[in-house]
């Protein structure tokens, strides 16, 4: 048999246990993509069945087949063959979650009548049988007219029945067992219950229910989760527990990284010759990839942290607490998590808003995720207050760096909030979205879904993040690095006024600072000065905020350099401290004033200077719109907000 | 008309229509909650909204928008 020919398709609802056989019966051998034109994700393995190997596609999670929403109308075209490169299948294992059942079944009654052999893996059998629940498959084989197969993926129970069962059904005729044998798309209200008329008269003789409340675990955990006190404190004491792990724990593999890849420069450069290319390599390259994968720690944890919450059903409760607020301001309760994820990182905040079904929803959440304040912010957020506020104290003993920090925390989540509610009202008006949801039991988190969910979503950042960003990172090189300013060159007298700055340059070498300034990115610093000026900045940190288009924490680096400090340092350095400090206009007064350093950090808040997130929007909303509308409107903000908090600064005499 | 947002936590009622047109009411129906289908609310969330309730043995929370739409009957 041509092994190409076999094409299986995974069907079920969400929470059915249809990731863990998944991934049972694949192993490692699968590829994630998205389908064309969408961002609903396509998921293929191979699985060997009985000897021969087919394509297994695991369709979204659904409900229905009814083509309301993205993903139903995915799963439909797949079974009816319309996906370019996807064969039709040639059978669909429909997972069915024995403790729910009714619900579970409604869904085959729709695959059936497609047409297609369908085989059900019946799955959460040993949590049915612990409940002290029946259950006659060969009955209710007999009334569904489609074979059943009790899984259990953990211990691979069953798995063999269910290659033999799909190689028995691919080339049998499929018997439409229900009353309506209309057109596929029927969806009368009528058609619906005589499914589910169907559905209880075949469970009604072959399973047979304790009376006993299934419920009462997961009921008992609620009264706890879901308590209307004790579930909000428990949600804080939650999300202060990723955000202290990811603050904390992952800044020791973070600075690993960071000194593996200067490490790595380090060797580079003394194995190579000096010249462009080397240059290149270590500057544009290793530095470039370097900073994208010093945020992997952060990101694989908070993944982590995401996937157990999701696996252990936990994430729907978060959802069930705080929709009410989310609702104020026209947002889905699932947006909640996204958007805390984003305190650490956009990117992956806005990867997890897949789980918010309505699109206008989706993209209302992405378009304000990057306003929370991540962790790219933190060194520009510390370099100012080590610079200019620090040891001084509010009321005499709240330090006055962590009311700032508070403050533009608090500006971003107000902003936010202020954007979402316009953004519901215009371009994504709809009206307030239905919120039903299903609250899953309580299950132990099955570890191997937990990882593998969590390494597949970070190796998509790491692509999809990873060719963007390092694109930009050789673009932003070689705008420093060309035209090459030559010793004892005078090129860069163009700009006369500017003799300042290059005091410390030794005679005969061309300084980084004098490199930076002859460069392309100096002269779009000097472009960009006028509209700057009303800011308070001036063309070198108009260079700093250029260079940080790519990422924030870049413009602590960028400023070492045009200040002629090196590149070696960090936020707290005291060589950038007091090169900000000492640094002066051509009138001498002083460049760097307390209300500079706080007018750059509410840009910072605001202006939208990732090129990660641009890439991974673009990948989201699977076009250039949204990515462009967002950099254009945030930057929009960030500048009028930072022209009014130095114009009005300088109008009360601060600074 | 009784709904089954007037439905206090802990009672149970059965469901006599699903009122409201399109994408909400469809969804509803295809989760189960069909005419004669029993349901009860369990609990309400802490700021009053959404609320969760059990229908076909297994949990879902609502808005009390779209619960308004459930029109119920004693059981």
């Amino acid at each position: 048999m041509d092994p190409a020919a076999l094409t299986i398709a995974l069907a079920g609802n969400p929470n059915a246990g249809k990731t863990t056989l998944f991934n049972a019966l694949t192993g490692l051998k699968q590829k994630v993509a998205n389908y064309p034109g969408v961002t609903v994700e396509r998921k293929i393995g191979v699985w060997d069945v009985a000897g021969n190997s087919a394509r297994l596609i695991d369709l979204p999670g659904l409900y229905s087949l009814d083509t309301t929403s993205i993903d139903e109308k995915i799963a439909g075209d797949v079974l009816l063959g319309k996906i370019d490169g996807i064969a039709r299948p040639d059978v669909v294992v429909a997972v069915v979650d024995a403790t729910n059942l009714e619900r579970n079944l409604y869904l085959v009654t729709q695959i059936v009548e497609y047409g297609i052999p369908v085989v059900i893996a019946l799955t959460m059998i040993d949590v049915f049988e612990k409940q002290k629940h029946e259950i006659d498959i060969a009955r209710l084989e007999k009334k569904l007219g489609v074979r059943v197969v009790a899984i259990d993926a953990k211990t691979g129970r069953g798995v063999e029945d269910l290659e033999r069962q799909v190689s028995a059904a691919r080339d049998s005729t499929p018997n439409v067992p229900i009353a309506f044998h209309g057109d596929v798309n029927d969806d009368t209200n009528a058609k619906i219950f005589s499914r589910y008329k169907f559905i209880s008269d075949a469970i009604q003789d072959s399973v047979r229910h304790n009376d006993r409340d299934a419920h009462r675990v997961s009921d008992k955990i609620d009264r706890v989760l879901t308590h209307k006190f004790f579930g909000l404190v428990i949600l804080v004491a939650v999300l202060l527990l990723i955000f202290q792990t990811i603050f904390t724990w992952a800044t020791v593999p973070m600075d690993l990284l960071d000194s593996g890849f200067g490490s790595l420069g380090d060797l580079v450069r003394s194995a190579m010759s000096a010249g462009v290319l080397t240059d290149l390599i270590v500057d544009g390259i290793i530095a470039g990839v370097g900073g994208i994968l010093v945020f992997l720690p952060q990101i694989l944890l908070l993944f982590l942290f995401i996937s157990l919450l999701e696996d252990s059903g936990y994430m729907a409760r978060a959802a069930f607490l705080m929709d009410r607020l989310m609702s104020r301001v026209g947002l889905h309760g699932k947006a909640f998590l996204p958007l805390i994820s984003s305190f650490a990182c956009a990117i992956p905040g806005i990867m997890a808003t897949r789980t918010i079904e309505d699109q206008r929803d989706r993209f209302a959440t992405i378009m304000i995720a990057p306003f929370m304040s991540c962790s790219a912010r933190l060194p520009v957020y510390t370099l100012m207050i080590a610079a200019f506020f620090a040891g001084q104290t509010v009321l005499g003993f709240i330090s006055l760096g962590a009311v700032l920090m508070l403050a533009m925390y608090s500006l971003g989540i107000l902003v936010a909030v202020v954007v979402a509610f316009i953004l519901k009202r215009t371009v994504l008006k709809a009206p307030p979205p239905p919120f039903i949801m299903e609250l899953p039991p309580y299950r132990m988190p099955n570890i191997r879904t937990v990882f593998t969910n969590m390494l597949e979503r970070s190796w998509l950042f790491v692509k999809r993040a990873g060719t963007v960003i390092l694109a930009i990172s050789i673009i932003l090189w070689a705008l420093m690095y060309f035209p090459r300013t030559e010793v004892q060159s005078s090129k860069f007298n163009i700009q006369g006024e500017e003799q300042l700055g290059t005091p410390n340059s030794e005679p005969g070498t061309a300084s980084g600072s004098e490199q930076l300034r002859n460069s392309f990115a100096g002269k779009l610093g000097h472009v960009i000065e006028p509209v700057i000026a009303p800011l308070g900045f001036d063309w070198k940190i108009g260079v700093a905020l250029i260079a940080s288009f790519a990422a924030r924490e870049v413009l602590v680096s960028t400023l070492s350099i045009i200040y002629n400090v090196g590149k070696e340092q960090d936020a707290q350095s005291q060589s950038l401290v007091s090169a900000l400090h000492d640094e002066k206009k051509a009138d001498g007064t002083p460049v760097w004033t307390p209300l500079t350093a706080l007018t750059l950090m509410v840009f910072f808040v605001l202006a939208m200077q990732c090129m990660s997130t641009v890439a991974v929007v673009r990948r989201e909303t699977n076009s250039w719109r949204w990515p462009i509308f967002m950099v254009v409107y945030m930057t929009g903000l960030a500048y009028f907000a930072a022209f009014l908090t130095y114009q009005g600064g300088r109008a009360l005499g601060i600074g | 008309m009784t709904t089954l947002r007037e439905l206090p936590a802990g009672s149970s009622a059965k469901v006599k229509t699903v009122h409201g047109k399109g994408v909400i009411s469809k969804r509803l129906m295809e989760m189960g909650v069909i005419p004669g289908t029993e349901i009860r609310v369990v609990k309400s969330a802490p700021f009053g909204d959404p609320i969760q309730i059990r229908v076909l043995g297994y949990s879902m929370a609502l808005r009390k928008n779209e619960a308004a739409t459930i029109e119920i009957t004693a059981c």
